[in-house]
C-alpha cells in the first residue's frame, strides 16, 4: 500500500502520496501557484529541475524551490502573505 | 525621412539620456541602436556621489543634482528609491578616509555623516559586528536604469526617431549600417560603449567585466545602499581581477550583490572562483547572507578609457563627431551630466561645469608624454 503524507500550504491540510514533491503538491491544490510575480502575476513552478527559480516559496521557514523538495510530514509550506491575502479577497 | 540634427549611436542610459537632452534643446534626434544589451541592462544602477579625483567630484556631484529633478517624474517601474549609501569602515584607519571622504564632499555641497560603530549598527541594525563606522551620504539613490533609458526616450517625443540597426562604419557626416541603410547629420554622437573602438579605429575604450548576484525575495532586512570604504582601493586595482562589497537592497525585497572587477574578458559566462570570493567578501559584511538563497547571476562589462575618466566632448580631430564614451562603472550616475554637457556643446552652449577634464585630446597628450 502506498504511505501517504499530510502537510500544510497556507495552513491548509493537504494529503499527499509519499514521494510527491511539494511543487506537485501544489498542482494539487486548489491554486497551483508558488508565488506572484512583481507585477502580480500568478507563477505555478515551470521547469522542475530546480534551474528557472519559478518554484520559490517557504517550506518550515526557509525559502526553499518547490521542485526540489521532497515532501514530508508535518511540513509548513507558506506563499507570502500578499499572496494569501489576495486569494481571499 | 527629413535629415536629423544629430544621429546618436547606441541606446543605453547614457546614449537614451543625451538623445532626450537633445530634443529639449529643440533638436531633431535619430538614435540608432544594435538592440544588444549592454552595461545599462548589466548593471547595479547605484546614484552614487564619487570622489577619486575632482574632475569626477564634479561631474557626478552635479548628475546627483540633475537626478533630482527627473527621479520624481519617473514611473514606478524605474525603481528609484532615495536609499542613501553607506559607506563602511572594516578598519579604523579607514574612519580618517571617511572623514577625508566628508569634507570632499563638503566642498562641493553633499551632506553626509560620519558614524561611529554605534551610530552605523543603529542605522543598519543587522551589519556584522567588529565594524569601525563609516559615512552616510543621504542624498545617493538607486534606479533600475533600463527602464530610465525606456522613459528617456519616451519623453524625447516626436523630434526623435529611434531605429534599430547596428552602425558599420563612420564617415562624417554620414553613417553606415549593416542593412544597407545610410544615415545622415551635421553632428554624430557616439554614445555606443566599446562599440567606439571600430567606428573611430582607436584602441580608446577596454572592457572590465563585472559580476552581479541576486537574491530571492528577503523584504525589510536593509534599507540603504551598503559599500566598503575600501572600494575605491580593490577596485580599481591596475590589473587583474579584484572584488569589493558593494550591496543594494532592491524594491523588491532582493538583494542585490557586488562587484568584482576584471579588465579585457570578453567572456560574458559568470566566473564561479571570483564569484564566491566576490560572495565571502559579502558574509565579511553580512554574515546571514550564507543562508540566503541567491537566484541568478550575470554579468556585464564596464567600458573604461585609459585613465579611467569618461570621453566627452568632441572628437580630438574629427569635427562633427562627438564623444560619450567610457563611462566605466558610473554611466548611470553621470548619464544625466554627460546629456547636459554634450547637448550644451553641440548647441554651442556653456556648459554649466568645466568641460575640459574630460576632453578626449587628453588621449593624445598622454601618448605624446609617454
Ligand atoms: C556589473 C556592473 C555594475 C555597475 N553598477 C553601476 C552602478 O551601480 N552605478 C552606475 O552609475 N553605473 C554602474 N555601472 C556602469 C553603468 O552600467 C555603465 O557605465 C552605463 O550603463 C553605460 O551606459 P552606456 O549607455 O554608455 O553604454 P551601454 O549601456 O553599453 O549602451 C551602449 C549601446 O550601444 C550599442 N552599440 C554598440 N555598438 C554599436 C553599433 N556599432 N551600432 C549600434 N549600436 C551599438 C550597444 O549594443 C548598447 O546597447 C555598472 C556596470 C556594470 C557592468
Ligand atoms: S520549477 Fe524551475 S526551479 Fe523549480
Amino acid at each position: 500500500m502506498t504511505q501517504t503524507i499530510n502537510l500544510t500550504i497556507d495552513g491548509v491540510a493537504i494529503t499527499v502520496v509519499e514521494g510527491t514533491s511539494v511543487a506537485a503538491a501544489l498542482a494539487r491544490s486548489p491554486l497551483p501557484a508558488a508565488r506572484l510575480s512583481v507585477s502580480g502575476q500568478l507563477r505555478p513552478p515551470f521547469c522542475g529541475m530546480g534551474v528557472c527559480q519559478e518554484c520559490r516559496i517557504t517550506i518550515d521557514g526557509k525559502r526553499r524551490l518547490a521542485c526540489q523538495t521532497p515532501c514530508r510530514a508535518g511540513m509548513r509550506v507558506e506563499r507570502d502573505a500578499k499572496f494569501r491575502s489576495d486569494q481571499h479577497d | 525621412m527629413n535629415a536629423p540634427d544629430v544621429i546618436v549611436v547606441g541606446a543605453g542610459i547614457v546614449g537614451a539620456a543625451c538623445a532626450w537632452r537633445l530634443t529639449q534643446r529643440g533638436l531633431r534626434v535619430t538614435l540608432v541602436d544594435d538592440g544588444r544589451p549592454g552595461a545599462t541592462a548589466a548593471g547595479m544602477g547605484h546614484l552614487v556621489c564619487m570622489d577619486d579625483n575632482p574632475a569626477e567630484l564634479a561631474l557626478t556631484a552635479w548628475s546627483l543634482a540633475l537626478w533630482r529633478d527627473i527621479l520624481p517624474r519617473l514611473p514606478d517601474n524605474c525603481a528609484w528609491r532615495d536609499c542613501g549609501t553607506l559607506w563602511l569602515a572594516q578598519q579604523p584607519d579607514e574612519l580618517e578616509e571617511a572623514e577625508r571622504k566628508r569634507q570632499r564632499l563638503a566642498d562641493v555641497q553633499v551632506a553626509s555623516e560620519p558614524l561611529c560603530a554605534s551610530a552605523l549598527t543603529a542605522r543598519e541594525p543587522t551589519l556584522g559586528a567588529g565594524l569601525a563606522g563609516g559615512l552616510w551620504v543621504p542624498g545617493d539613490g538607486i534606479v533600475y536604469a533600463p527602464n530610465v533609458a525606456r522613459w528617456f526616450i519616451e519623453q524625447a517625443g516626436e523630434r526623435l526617431t529611434h531605429i534599430t540597426g547596428e552602425v558599420i562604419a563612420l564617415e562624417e557626416p554620414w553613417l553606415q549600417l549593416r542593412d544597407g541603410r545610410r544615415l545622415q547629420a551635421p553632428a554624430i554622437l557616439l554614445a555606443c560603449a566599446s562599440g567606439a573602438n571600430k567606428l573611430l579605429a582607436e584602441q580608446w575604450l577596454r572592457i572590465k567585466k563585472g559580476q552581479l548576484a541576486i537574491t530571492d525575495r528577503y523584504p525589510a532586512r536593509l534599507s540603504h545602499q551598503l559599500v566598503e570604504l575600501g572600494y575605491a582601493v580593490s577596485a580599481h586595482a591596475p590589473d587583474g581581477k579584484s572584488v569589493a562589497f558593494n550591496l543594494q537592497p532592491r524594491p523588491t525585497g532582493q538583494l542585490l550583490i557586488g562587484s568584482s572587477r576584471e579588465y579585457d574578458n570578453p567572456d560574458s559566462r559568470p566566473d564561479p572562483v571570483l564569484l564566491a570570493a566576490m560572495l565571502h567578501r559579502a558574509c565579511d559584511f553580512l554574515p546571514w547572507l550564507a543562508d540566503l538563497n541567491l537566484i541568478r547571476c550575470w554579468s556585464g562589462f564596464r567600458s573604461a578609457s585609459p585613465d579611467g575618466q569618461p570621453l566627452l566632448g568632441p572628437h580630438p580631430h574629427r569635427p562633427g563627431v562627438w564623444l560619450a564614451l567610457g563611462h566605466e562603472g558610473l554611466g548611470v550616475t553621470t548619464a544625466p551630466g554627460t546629456a547636459w554637457l554634450l547637448a550644451d556643446q553641440i548647441t554651442d552652449n556653456k556648459p554649466a561645469i568645466d568641460a575640459a577634464p574630460w576632453l578626449a585630446s587628453r588621449l593624445n597628450r598622454q601618448e605624446v608624454n609617454a
